[in-house]
């Protein structure tokens, strides 16, 4: 017998007999906040991401460009915005480790956690959003779902082959309890609020 | 080589935080204190101590937990340290448990889905075998560890790779699986920080979400001083931890293969999920071409709306943070790269048997019957000598080794604190006790434990007056540790004061609180 067999044959074999249905889950959404971009904001502050206040007038990107004025080598997957390090010509993921910062644009957001999540699509080299120094991520107001009941009904999880939530930079607090970011990860995450380009 | 303050402070790419100096323990936005993903509110500061080793382990003699916990607690800044620390998390949970509103509910969606999962187990698992496979996924299946090893091995042979990068995973604990790719020539980084700490140390994890939660930073510092060249008498945490991201990084970028455990996996899209906070995982499984995954088979549910009511558990559970910093869905390889799945069994369809013991196999590993227990914030996990400690530790353990393990059931107090806080309501202390009456059937338990055990099994066999026996603050410590664990009978008991009892037991408070609406 192959192991597969095997294994399935103990689990046949010892199945508990008593009856488990499956619950139905609800959506949890009755106390949907009124704009889920004010709610998303300070969940993602509580989890050490930036929140990029657009300007009022003027340039949308203005705070992002004034992120890109101290990096060395930018990395945009973005049509906003330039960067200096084409994807197209980057071979292999460990070319990606000098990259200092890199532009992104999120799939979609949920309130309730400060997440973004970022997919293969999003980011054409995975290796992107974790070798480099700082992040940060475009995010269209329209695109926040309420909570995560909600956003795994979206079709990312079903056609993406790897699917990404980030909340907040990496961090670690395994040495006594004290919270560092930039564990190995990205040593920051900050999120501008704008609508995407048609 | 050894890295200097001064070299490392030179980074201009380094964040400011880091920047801030020596009192910056504390990160702050818009004038709040961030405390997601830590572990401790206030700034720690230990004196020197030797660190206290865990248990002495020899062969499948009885593991003597009593005698390694004896030993932590003689190390005063250890162990308060590590009470208050895990204490912390306890607290972290209990205010995000009050956050959500549907949070009892959510414990009891977890349980029917777990518990409906495991009833159709071999569905399940095979429905996910065919799903990942059409996405270009290899599944393996491994009936034990060494079975595990193999297979793996076999993998990383095919592609001449002799470099794996990894993130924690308890499941590779289990399988002894660092000592066989050593045994094979096979280099082992482990990228979680906690977890490479305690590989540079030569220990195991202790604890099942932060595996160096035991250390003080100064055992930390003297580890990196003797093994990536850090400066021995700087004990700044911020400094140890960029060291650590800098030494490792050249490995990472390095390395032949990745690999990565599974927290959940999703029958109906043939996708697993993998919950960190460094983001250590990604690296492993996005930088090098080969990503290997190793799963426990109890990791599966059906479908993706169930994954939403774990993924809101685990983390508030664990850290008392609403959610990890990546919570990543691997669905199938990238574009040039390759990915397998080893779905291990090593002795849980023989556990989905037990009939008393099965619905341990719920388990999420978020740690927060550890956090809360006395025992464990006061022992240490390493005193457990086993790959799993604290309350669920002391189920798991016995179901591998009856004899070996047959001690640790008695590191208890069946105070019931760690079914309260278990996200997936698995009835843990009774479980405890159950092992206990089979043991002792077994014969594998010392007269002296028969005897105080017998006592507490005549009050826990009897709800009514279990709770009646603990329903005031004084009778709680005067009854119920008091004689299970100063009875003189209970080797638990020598060296160990109890902690402050509780105003109002849980019970109760429900009663009063929520007695009427069920
Ligand atoms: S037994 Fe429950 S509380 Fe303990 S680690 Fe498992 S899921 Fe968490």
């Amino acid at each position: 017998m192959t192991s597969r067999d095997d294994i399935l044959a103990s689990i046949q074999a010892n199945l508990p007999q008593v009856d488990r249905p499956l619950p139905v889950v609800p959506l949890f959404d009755n106390n949907a906040p009124a704009s889920l971009l004010s709610t998303f904001k300070p969940s993602l502050e509580r989890m050490g991401g930036i929140f990029l206040d657009p300007p009022d007038s003027g340039d949308p990107l203005a705070p992002v460009r004034a992120k890109i004025a101290s990096a060395k080598i930018v990395c945009s997957m973005v049509p906003e915005i330039a960067g200096n390090r084409d994807i197209a010509g980057v071979g292999a993921p460990q070319d990606l480790a000098d990259v200092d910062l890199a532009i992104v644009r999120a799939s979609f957001a949920v309130a309730e956690t400060g997440s973004v999540l970022l997919t293969e699509t999003d980011l054409s080299i995975n290796a992107l959003a974790y070798l480099a120094q700082h992040l940060i991520v475009l995010l269209d107001p329209a695109d926040i779902a309420v909570n995560l009941h909600h956003a795994y009904r979206r079709p990312e999880f079903r056609d993406r082959h790897y699917a990404s939530f980030h909340t907040g930079p990496s961090a670690t607090a395994d040495i006594e309890g004290v919270l560092i970011h930039g564990a190995q990860g990205v040593r920051s995450l900050s999120v501008l609020p704008i609508a995407r380009t048609p | 080589m050894s890295i200097s303050p001064e070299q490392l402070l030179d980074n201009s790419m380094l964040h400011p935080e880091v920047l801030a100096g020596e009192d910056a323990y504390g990160i702050y936005r818009n004038g709040h204190r961030l405390d997601h993903a830590e572990g401790a509110s206030k700034p720690l500061r230990s004196r020197p101590e030797p660190q206290p080793r865990g248990a002495k382990v020899h062969g499948n003699r009885p593991v003597n937990q009593a005698e390694a916990a004896g030993r932590f607690i003689a190390a005063p800044e250890h162990e308060k340290m590590h009470d208050e620390r895990l204490w912390d998390l306890r607290q972290k949970r209990d205010r995000e448990m009050h956050h959500i509103p549907e949070w009892e509910e959510l414990r009891a969606l977890a349980s029917a889905i777990k518990e409906h999962t495991l009833t159709h187990l071999d569905e399940y698992l095979d429905q996910f075998e065919t799903r990942a496979r059409a996405n270009g996924i290899h599944v393996h299946w491994a009936r034990d560890a060494a079975e595990h090893n193999r297979i793996v091995h076999g993998i990383l042979s095919d592609h001449g790779a002799k470099s794996l990068i990894k993130s924690k995973s308890m499941l590779t604990e289990e399988c002894g699986f660092r000592a066989y790719m050593a045994s094979v020539g096979i280099e082992v980084v482990e990228t979680d920080l906690g977890e490479r700490i305690q590989q540079l140390d030569k220990e195991d994890p202790s604890h099942v979400v932060v595996p160096a939660v035991h250390k003080l930073r100064t055992d930390v510092a003297n580890v990196f001083a003797n093994t990536i060249g850090t400066d021995p008498d700087n004990s700044d945490v911020h400094y140890l931890a960029e060291a650590q991201r800098e030494a490792t990084r050249p490995l990472i970028l390095a390395a032949d293969a990745g690999m990565t455990g599974g927290n959940f996996v999703v029958a109906e899209t043939g996708t697993f999920v993998v919950c960190t906070n460094e983001g250590n995982a990604d690296l492993s499984a996005n930088v090098p071409k080969l990503h290997i995954a190793s799963i426990g088979i109890e990791k599966i549910i059906p479908r993706l709306e169930h994954l939403a009511v774990l993924v809101r558990l685990l983390s508030r559970s664990a850290l008392g943070s609403p959610m990890t910093q990546y919570t990543s869905h691997f669905r199938g390889p990238r574009a040039g790269g390759e990915m397998h799945v080893v779905l291990v069994d090593n002795g849980r369809s023989e556990r989905l048997g037990l009939e008393e013991f099965w619905t341990s196999l719920k388990c999420i590993r978020c740690g927060a019957c550890m956090n809360t227990c006395p025992v464990y914030r006061r022992s240490g996990g390493l005193s457990y000598g086993a790959t799993y400690s604290g309350p669920i530790g002391l189920i798991i353990d016995p179901t591998f080794n009856a004899r070996k393990y047959s001690n640790l059931p008695f590191a208890s107090s069946l105070n019931g604190s760690c079914t309260n806080v278990c996200p997936v309501k698995i009835n843990i202390h009774e479980q405890i006790y159950a092992w206990r009456r089979e043991l002792v059937k077994r014969h594998d338990v010392p007269l002296v434990k028969k005897a105080a055990m017998k006592a507490a099994g005549e009050l826990l066999s009897r709800p009514i007056a279990y709770r009646a026996a603990i329903a005031s603050a004084d009778v709680a410590l005067a009854h119920l540790p008091r004689f299970v664990i100063y009875n003189g009978l209970n080797a638990w008991g020598k060296h160990r004061e109890v902690p402050h009892p509780p105003k109002q037991t849980f019970h109760s408070w429900y009663k009063a609180n929520r007695g009427g609406k069920q």
